[in-house]
């Protein structure tokens, strides 16, 4: 009790000291519009009262551990995954938004947690597929579903072209280059004025149609008239959430299959020891290619979702906040952890938009999240990885 | 003699330093052939020649197989691996942690067998066969280094004496012609000691070349066909065993000190 009383009290001086000047001077202009710096005592003694009560409670905490229940992440999925399909038009906008980084966050899972390559301008490739999908679907007529596989190929050009020169670095090395490289493709976007119509962005996108057909009221091919239903404005985004699932589950279904075939083992192999790996006789240069090339066809895919759902694309949204995010996902799920990784997107994402009402605290519910992550599950949500292959399988429920 | 490795005239600098100098041998195929020397004397100098992750100063590293002779020193490292067949382990045990033991077998099993993205993406009976023999492979190495017990367990989680044991069985996955290994017995008691050196004799009644680093002169001096003994970057002695005990240019500089 005397050292938790300690430690909290050291918590509480180092509270105090940052308390002082961030929310204790506040800057207040007088009657002669001078500033002047007032002293405000009450929010400095908040704090510092408040570090030490939550330093304390924090250390005299009960311990107890959650039960474990096999299996009972991937099937709590379930219900999650149909919850924005009764909650409205708004839970399938948001639902849509989850599947956009969910699908983002699994190719990046390839080439951070299994290759170990830590990419910080992974936003670039999902810029890439949003614009292909902007241009081909406003500019050359292509419909949302002839773009969407041309949005995630041409991703995985990019990605390729990027990855030759700079796959040669390492570590601290290529996360610089990539997240130069993720600010060159933003402000490209930018400049590229007849191209990409610059700041302004391109609007106009086409919402996803029904094999040809639209979800207008009453349009020549439209849903509604040819099957005699009763017209419903919420059943195109019904429609595109529900293809959007199907396919991020194969894309995961995809990742999960490669993480235990025999490319994924030299990935993961890359990841441990690269310099063993390569007495083994695998080539990192070709490997990490791959990965590269394979996460960034992913993230096409994802700016292809992203385009279609906004109905509109800017630079604006393809900063590095964005590539942030999605490592933040991929890491609090635990990286190279499918599941967690799902968990994540949905907590994250799903989270963001819940308190979008607190629109001030969102980065300071973010930033606890992470915190808290940090220091209950420093591995991830879920970070025990799973081997790929057992010579002596578990037995059911063992 | 016939020879399968053929060293020649090896130099090898950093900058201004010789790290060898003019190192010419030859081993015989299907002998353990053992590099001694103090330390600094360049031996994972020459192990890292061999084994490409160095590329020499000047001279000629060649691999003579029944297909013909290849000069090593032009080729790319990972072809060295995967292509002439040479395999090695490192000095402070380089597993891939995280994997069990079995997939680090498997990994090492990847430029021989993997079938390719697609089919095992599409579980193409091609790749799942190829995956069912790297399995059993890999059931076989581990059964032959007492390892089957660890099979699923984490490599980092493994046992010290073990984790040498799963190194060697990870560069005999490769199917290699010639096995280099740098210090196998390092940290290892007496009986583990023992048991390496009838492991590796066995592995040359199989046929398989090997070339050690090694400081436990017990075991080089028992199971050692040839030995090869390093100053200072230059080779300085090179025979039986036998006659590398009595050479005293040896005894001075390298057993000098246990001699007296």
């Amino acid at each position: 009790m005397k050292t938790a009383l300690r430690d909290a009290g050291l918590s509480a001086l180092i509270a105090f000291i940052l308390a002082l000047p961030l929310a204790g001077l506040v800057t207040t202009p007088d009657e002669s519009l001078q500033l002047r710096l007032v002293f405000h005592p009450w929010p400095v003694a908040a704090i510092t009262v408040g570090a030490f009560l939550l330093r304390l409670l924090w250390l005299r905490r009960p311990r107890f551990t959650l039960p474990k229940v096999r299996g009972l992440g991937s099937w709590a999925l379930v219900p999650v995954a149909l919850l924005p399909l009764v909650s409205g038009g708004r839970g399938l906008d948001v639902g849509l938004l989850v599947l956009t980084y969910l699908m983002l966050a699994t190719g990046l899972n390839i080439v951070v947690g299994l290759a170990g390559l830590l990419d910080l301008g992974y936003v670039a490739f999902y810029a890439v597929g949003a614009y292909t999908t902007a241009l081909l679907t406003t500019e050359a007529g292509f419909g949302f579903w002839s773009a969407l596989p041309l949005a995630g190929l041409l991703a995985a050009f990019a990605g390729l072209l990027l990855g030759i020169p700079v796959l040669r670095l390492r570590g601290d090395y290529l996360a610089i280059v990539t997240l130069g490289f993720g600010e060159i493709v933003r402000v490209v976007l930018i400049n590229w004025q007849s191209l990409t119509n610059g700041a302004d962005g391109i609007s106009g996108i086409p919402y996803p149609r029904l094999f040809g057909l639209d979800f207008s009221r009453a349009g020549r091919a439209s849903v509604f008239r040819l099957f005699h239903l009763p017209y419903d404005r919420l059943d195109r985004q019904v429609w595109f959430y529900l293809l959007a699932l199907a396919l991020t589950l194969l894309a995961n279904l995809v990742v999960a299959r490669l993480r235990r075939s025999p490319l994924g083992r030299a990935w993961e192999a890359l990841r441990e020891d690269e310099i063993a790996a390569r007495a083994l006789g695998l080539e990192p240069t070709r490997l990490k290619l791959a990965a590269f090339t394979t996460g960034a066809f992913f993230a096409g895919l994802a700016g292809a979702f992203f385009a279609a759902r906004q109905g509109f694309v800017s630079p604006e949204s393809f900063t590095f906040m964005e590539s942030a995010l999605v490592l933040a996902i991929v890491v609090m799920g635990g990286a190279g952890r499918q599941l967690g990784v799902i968990w994540a997107a949905v907590v994250m994402i799903g989270g963001f938009e819940l308190v979008r009402g607190f629109a001030e605290y969102r980065m300071l519910i973010f930033g606890l999240a992470l915190v808290a992550i940090a220091v209950a599950r420093p591995g991830g949500l879920i970070a025990a990885r799973l081997p790929s292959v057992r010579l002596n399988p578990l037995r059911r429920g063992a | 003699m016939t020879c399968l490795l053929e060293v020649e005239a090896l130099t090898l600098r950093f900058g201004g330093i010789t790290a060898l100098d003019q190192v010419s041998f030859q081993i015989a195929p299907g002998r353990i052939a053992a590099l001694i020397g103090p330390n600094g004397a360049g031996k994972t100098s020459l192990f890292n020649c061999i084994t490409g992750f160095y590329r020499p100063t000047a001279g000629v590293i060649c691999l003579h197989e029944e297909s013909g002779p290849r000069e090593l020193q032009l080729m790319a490292q990972t072809e060295i691996a995967a292509v002439a067949r040479l395999a090695r382990s490192f000095q402070n045990i380089r597993l891939f942690g995280a994997m069990t033991c079995l997939e680090n077998l498997l990994v090492a099993q990847y430029r021989r067998r993997a079938p390719g993205a697609l089919p095992s993406l599409l579980g193409l009976r091609r790749a799942r066969a190829a995956e069912a023999a790297a399995i059993a492979r890999g059931r076989e190495l581990l059964a032959r280094f007492e390892l089957l017990a660890f099979a699923d367990q984490e490599a980092r989680t493994l046992p010290y004496g073990a984790q040498r044991r799963l190194e060697i069985a990870r560069a005999l996955a490769t199917d290699p012609i010639l096995l280099c290994l740098d210090e196998p017995a390092a940290g290892l008691n007496e009986r583990e000691s023992a048991e390496l050196a009838e492991r590796l004799e066995r592995l040359r009644e199989e046929g398989l070349t090997l070339l050690l680093i090694e400081h436990d002169m017990g075991l080089v001096m028992r199971i050692a066909d040839q030995v090869i003994v390093l100053d200072v970057g230059r080779k300085i002695a090179d025979g039986p065993p036998a006659q590398i005990r009595a050479d005293p240019r040896v005894i001075a500089a390298y057993l000098g000190d246990e001699a007296a």
